[in-house]
């Protein structure tokens, strides 16, 4: 088991970012700060349609323009792509048809950005306008000209889902209370403040991409793929981040675009999105309409969970199929629900495609379920706090989906939140109010993008003469994967972190890591260094001992020393005798997917908990909520650095009220209503109410020092947590995200004429979901670990 | 950049001052501050974000006060001392500011991190002691996505509170690679 | 990264030279000051100029001064973060200072201009957008359409006037310097704007904030409340200008003035009406505040719909009143309640 033995000496200590220092300084060399001589710039030409047919392309005009060095168009680059295998449907000009408005059709590279933006207009796109699709209920309607994609169906479906678990009708037909919520959660987006960036440089047939993605890995792979390259001849330097969120986890049309055009022209050629673009290429936070019907016995024991979701993925797959999964995957992980039945379903839209955002697909129906039980908690006179606690997971237990949940901090987060905020004593007066929810998220997919049975991480550490370096394919997006990395092999060889040198993200340099996404860095990057850098330990150790003539597990490493010795000394006697010390590290997580058909989403080796309470004053007369204070109580495992774990957790709070509140990614005639800083709303230092943490560890047995994620999980609970303290302030239900002042006041108005006081949809759509495929839940045996 | 299709453009000598050093570029009159700055001058320490004044992240400082160097010209501060990131330590120490900010964790991407320290230094020039309350305003023209502001604001009051005590601490920063 | 259009840059040597500057080509020369308007617009292409004329280093447009019979003197090159932290406006006009400085976010208040922000263009979100999202929803009539996409029968323009200064500067009876290039004009600010969202402005386009001019006589109390969405960076969604001139209980005159409600300040004529007179008290305020929201039309172009907009205006109108002068309590009923 990792992290026994003594004393943590680094580990667990709240020391500063390892890259923080070049930060301040305005050192840190970001995507659009890398500078090659002779670079040229790039643009890309985009549909202002949101639905057509591209007949023809003319970019002769572009081509003659001095200063121009290439135009491209989908001819040069035929071959599709996409994240997962299942959906290649992306090009990175689209030949043949635009599917929504800021979809590439053409791109220019030329002298200056000054010139290649001029260039745009000098190419001419004949468009067949086909019928655009801008709504769920729309694209479920037969198409008035043609399906967006020529797969999926009936209709604009991209991917339908029934999985069923142990006998539902059962569960329902022995319920005491049984209810049916609907919920919507509109869609919003990233908005990392750096805008998406990249170069590409092409010589003697290799080319080198550096950009700005969380998935080196996977660009690679996209770029091999559409280039037309082996692996080996493409480099991909993923640049330190200025904000990922998930919004850069996509290989992306400038990403490829650069590449293509820099082996074209011989030189550099780099490519910088608008912040309008920003908003084109999103991948954001998928809308979701929900529907959540509960049964449980009249002492709060849930007996059964229907839950129904319909996703607007806008125009390409992404990882749509992974988040559609999501929307059912980790109800089970918060509640013992002996029977859960889960449809989904994805459609196409002509929208800007959505993907993973933090929590990806999970916040929407975490929004949802929360509700529906403080719904039930009413309809029951239940305290909500106690009907949730009466079904929380137990540790060490298998879910009715066959998720095997180990260390599991539901209890003691939620003892910490209750107890902090005085929740159950709190004023009771109106305006005021406070609500509660709790959440659950992966410790990283337990299953890669592609299929494979390689490891998800691998590392490398060498020790020479001149220090320690660590060789990771991890891309610290931020949120201090660095820094977590380079702490966890000081701790083994006994140093400071700022003693260890970090090489990562660069694909000629550094072993293979799927990239910073699932929340999977600190427990598999993590695990991976940790064994590198107890392998590279031994090694000095042996060394050590056998020049001190004592047994290896006599000699202790620790504050700069190996044995008698000093870490350096330690250093050279081992590459005295070694060479370079070398030692490689590697994380396959344990096959943890059930036995079913649709079982790779979900499994995680570890799941975080959070439990969050969210007090408000809300004005019934202008419908304004303004948070007071905000507690969060988050199972992080362990904290190996806990200023950076409570760093995410405020982050995620943030990110969590701005959803909650105001950030909606919606369309208007055909197009994204507002692709700015201005109108897209994301909350100033003067909307942020103070954020009361409590770092609950667990110690997860397969955690690096029992560490679990942080990043995404703590968002979850808050958006609930919110809409929950509205209604124990006003009264009223809004039963979707965002929770807006006129929202607000449309509730109170419809209780004051009599109606229920919610706001929020009405009906849920037919969906022709399939027969849902019936799994055994796991039988007592397995049912615990 | 100046090339053979800018050219077309008013071109002119901008003469400014930065970081208190006297530095010259040939640039097109269109051409920000921010885009001088980093593309002539190569101090790509200033970010941005949107370009259109609505994130903060281009922010330096012209005579001590917060600008966006994104709407600014060059040619009109001409003669003005302008502070960019790069300019805020001294040699190798850190600024009071830089420093906070590295020791509470106010830095995740550090994408904001550059507007969000000199809006700070202002507000310290001017304020030396100010409350939590002026400092979440005087940085409410800055956007952040990655803290939630919590530790920013942390940071900046612990300089304020350092410089108000005399408890600067010596040497290196605890812990952290340069 | 968006980049200025070309254009030659002018630096005159008075706010007359500058007139004549852009009374040459008036068709293509812009005034620029601050720059917090004009050049994200020009960067976004819904302005054009191939000459601009910088007002912002004049002497003659900087300071706040003294002016005839008590008034205050506001150089229209002063920015808003100098406004708003004047010890004489602050003291004085508080409702001029809280309004310039509720503008935008800090460093716009740094560079942004008093004449700026009188004069700050209209706003909708079907114009204010990039190039190619306005080419790709067809252009709006304010800028190269044939028709308002707000509301595509009309023959007009609507969009929204969203000056926070304006409304105060009109409630005080501010009267604003115009220079020309054959010399001054004196405007009151209430005859600077026209309803016409394209057509706003009824100065000259080469005449040149020089200064705006507040009466201050004593005791007279005023106050801006502005409604956005967040604390900082947004425009108002609703804005209220009140300026209070009591005697006593007895209220002398009531000047209202309204942001962010149709394409120029709208003044509350019939609420200004039904005050002047009355006793300054908790019925008066709260008739006084539905009245002045009755005019309201706000379109659904602006920052949330136009069902919450016009329920908050009367809300903004409201705690104006009461921030420009405290109002005796009385027992009312059935004050709260949304609508």
């Amino acid at each position: 088991m990792p992290g026994g033995g003594g004393e943590l000496q680094v580990v667990g200590r709240p020391l500063p970012k390892v890259d923080a220092v070049a930060k301040v300084t305005g050192r840190t060399v970001y995507a659009d700060d890398v500078v090659l001589p002779r670079t040229l710039h790039c643009k890309l030409l985009r549909s202002p349609h949101p639905h057509a047919r591209v007949l023809a392309i003319d970019a002769d005009g572009a081509r003659r323009l001095p200063g121009v060095h290439a135009v491209i168009t989908g001819a040069d680059l035929p071959v599709a792509y996409g994240i997962l295998p299942v959906t290649q449907d992306e090009h990175a000009l689209e030949p043949s048809k635009v599917r929504f408005v800021g979809d590439p059709v053409a791109a220019v590279a030329a002298v200056d950005e000054e010139t290649a933006q001029a260039a745009l207009d000098h190419i001419v796109v004949e468009y067949e306008v086909l019928g655009p699709v801008m709504s769920i209920e729309a694209a479920l309607r037969a198409p008035v000209d043609e399906p967006i994609q020529d797969y999926g169906g009936p209709a604009n479906i991209h991917k339908l889902v029934g999985l069923e678990f142990g006998d539902v009708d059962e569960g329902f037909a022995r319920a005491e209370v049984v209810r049916e919520d609907l919920f919507f959660y509109e869609g919003n987006t990233h908005l990392p403040i750096e805008q998406h960036a990249s170069t590409a440089a092409a010589v003697d047939g290799r080319v080198t991409l550096w950009s700005s993605t969380q998935t080196p890995h996977y660009v690679h792979r996209a770029l091999s793929r559409v280039l037309g390259l082996p692996m080996a001849q493409i480099r991909v330097i993923a640049t330190p981040h200025g904000g990922g969120f998930g919004g850069k986890s996509d290989p992306f049309a400038h990403e490829i675009v650069v590449c293509k055009l820099a082996m074209m022209t011989g030189r550099p050629v780099r490519c910088t999105l608008t912040r309008e673009e920003v908003f084109y290429a999103h991948r954001g936070r998928h809308p979701v309409l929900m529907s959540v019907r509960l049964g449980a016995t009249r002492d709060g024991a849930i007996t059964a969970l229907h839950m129904r979701t319909a996703l607007d993925g806008g125009a390409y797959g992404s990882y749509g199929v992974a988040s559609t999964f999501y929307t059912g995957a980790l109800q089970t992980t918060t509640y013992a629900i002996p029977a859960y039945r889960f449809e989904g379903c994805r459609v196409f839209t002509n929208k800007a495609p959505c993907g993973p955002k933090r929590g990806h697909g999970t916040p929407q129906p975490r929004f949802a379920l929360e509700l529906a039980l403080d719904k039930l908690a009413e309809d029951l006179g239940m305290d909500p706090v106690s009907l949730r606690q009466r079904n929380f997971t137990r540790p060490f237990t298998r879910t009715v989906n066959w998720l095997r949940i180990t260390s599991c901090g539901l209890e003691e987060c939620t003892r910490r939140v209750v107890e902090a905020s005085s929740y159950h004593t709190r004023p009771r007066r109106p305006g005021h109010g406070m609500g509660f929810a709790v959440s659950s998220y992966l410790s990283g997919a337990g299953t890669a993008i592609y299929w494979n049975r390689m490891p998800h991480s691998e590392c490398q550490v060498t020790i020479d003469r001149g220090g320690v370096t660590v060789f990771s394919g991890a891309t610290d997006i931020g949120q201090g994967s660095d820094s977590v990395l380079a702490t966890i092999v000081a701790e083994e060889l006994g140093l400071q972190p700022g003693a260890i040198r970090l090489v990562t993200a660069d694909t000629d340099l550094t072993p293979v890591d799927l990239g910073s996404y699932s929340s999977r860095v600190t427990f598999m990057a993590g695990n991976a260094v940790l064994q590198a850098a107890r392998r590279a330990r031994a090694l000095l150790v042996e060394a050590v001992a056998a020049a001190m003539g004592c047994a290896p597990q006599e000699v202790v490493v620790a504050q700069g020393r190996v044995g008698d010795r000093s870490f350096e000394a330690a250093a050279a006697l081992a590459e005295e005798r070694l060479g370079v010390v070398s030692a490689s590290g590697s994380y396959t997580p344990p096959d943890l997917t059930g036995p079913y058909k649709g079982a790779g989403v979900g499994p995680s080796p570890a799941y975080s908990y959070s439990a969050a309470v969210v007090e408000v004053e809300a004005d019934p007369r202008t419908g304004v909520v303004a948070v007071q204070r905000v507690w969060l109580a988050h199972d992080v495992g362990r904290a190996i650095n806990p200023q950076l774990v409570v760093g995410q957790v405020e982050g995620g709070v943030y990110m969590a009220l701005g959803e909650a509140l105001l950030e909606e990614q919606v369309y208007r005639k055909g197009l994204h209503k507002w692709p700015s800083m201005l109108e897209y709303k994301s909350l100033t230092a003067l909307d942020m109410p103070p954020i009361e943490t409590f770092l609950v560890e667990t110690l997860d047995p397969e955690g690096p020092y029992g560490a679990k994620e942080a990043g995404q999980g703590p968002l979850l609970p808050v958006v609930p947590a919110l809409a929950s303290a509205v209604h124990d302030a006003l009264g009223v239900w809004v039963d979707e995200v965002p929770v807006t002042p006129e929202k607000v006041l449309r509730a109170l108005t419809d209780r004051a004429r009599g109606g229920a006081g919610r706001v929020g949809p009405r009906t849920f759509p037919a969906i022709p979901y399939p027969a849902c495929i019936k799994v055994a839940p796991p039988d007592a045996a397995t049912a615990t670990v | 950049m100046v090339n053979e299709t800018a050219t077309a453009g008013e071109v002119r000598v901008v003469r400014l001052r930065v970081n208190g050093e006297l530095r010259s570029a040939l640039a097109p009159v269109h051409a920000t501050l921010l885009e001088v700055l980093r593309e002539q001058l190569g101090l790509t320490g200033t970010k941005h974000g949107c370009e259109l004044g609505e994130c903060g992240a281009c922010t330096v400082l012209v005579d001590g006060r917060p600008q966006l160097s994104c709407l600014a010209l060059p040619v009109q501060v001409e003669g003005r001392e302008i502070t960019t990131i790069e300019g805020m330590a001294v040699g190798p120490d850190l600024h009071p500011l830089q420093r906070s900010f590295v020791e509470t964790g106010a830095v995740q991407c550090g994408y904001c991190t550059p507007g969000m320290l000199l809006t700070a230094a202002a507000l310290l020039e001017e304020q030396p002691h100010p409350s939590r309350a002026e400092v979440e305003a005087a940085l409410a023209g800055n956007l952040c996505r990655c803290t939630g502001y919590v530790k920013i604001v942390d940071a900046v009051l612990l300089a304020a509170d350092r410089a108000g005590t005399g408890r600067m601490p010596d040497g290196p920063v605890d812990g952290a690679g340069a | 990264m968006l980049r200025l259009p070309r254009f030659s840059y002018r630096r005159p040597a008075s706010a007359r030279e500058a007139a004549a500057m852009v009374a040459e080509d008036p068709e293509q020369t812009l005034l620029l000051a601050g720059g917090t308007d004009l050049l994200p617009k020009l960067k976004r292409r819904q302005l054009a100029a191939r000459v601009l004329v910088d007002v912002r280093h004049l002497a003659e447009l900087a300071g706040i001064r003294p002016g005839p019979a008590g008034a205050v003197e506001v150089g229209g090159g002063v920015t808003l973060a100098a406004a708003a932290g004047d010890r004489t406006l602050v003291g004085a006009l508080p409702g001029y200072a809280t309004a310039a400085g509720q503008v935008s976010s800090p460093p716009l208040r740094e560079a942004g201009t008093i004449g700026g922000n009188l004069c700050v263009d209209t706003r909708c979100n079907y114009y204010d957008m990039g190039e190619e999202w306005r080419r790709a929803i067809g252009y709006c009539l304010k800028k190269d359409g044939v028709q308002c996409l707000v509301a595509p029968g009309s023959s007009r323009c609507w969009a929204v006037s969203s000056s926070d200064t304006a409304p105060m500067a009109i409630a005080l009876q501010g009267v604003v310097v115009l220079v020309g290039p054959d010399g001054e004009r004196e405007l009151p600010v209430a005859d600077l704007y026209r309803d016409d969202g394209i057509d706003y402005l009824a100065k000259r386009p080469h005449e040149v904030v020089a200064r705006l001019r507040l009466p201050a006589p004593p005791g007279r109390r005023s106050a801006y409340v502005k409604l956005r969405r967040r604390g900082s960076i947004d425009f108002p969604i609703a804005g209220a200008a009140v300026a209070l001139d009591l005697d006593g209980p007895a209220i002398v005159s009531a000047r209202i003035v309204l942001s962010a409600v149709g394409s120029s300040p709208v003044e509350a004529v019939a609420a200004e009406a039904f005050l002047t007179g009355r006793r300054w008290d908790e019925e008066t305020v709260l008739e006084g505040a539905r009245l002045a929201a009755g005019p309201a039309k706000p379109l659904d172009n602006a920052d949330g719909s136009h069902f919450w907009r016009k329920r908050m205006v009367r809300v903004v109108v409201e705690q104006a009143l009461r921030a420009a002068a405290p109002v005796p309590a009385v027992s009312v009923a059935g004050t709260a309640g949304a609508t």
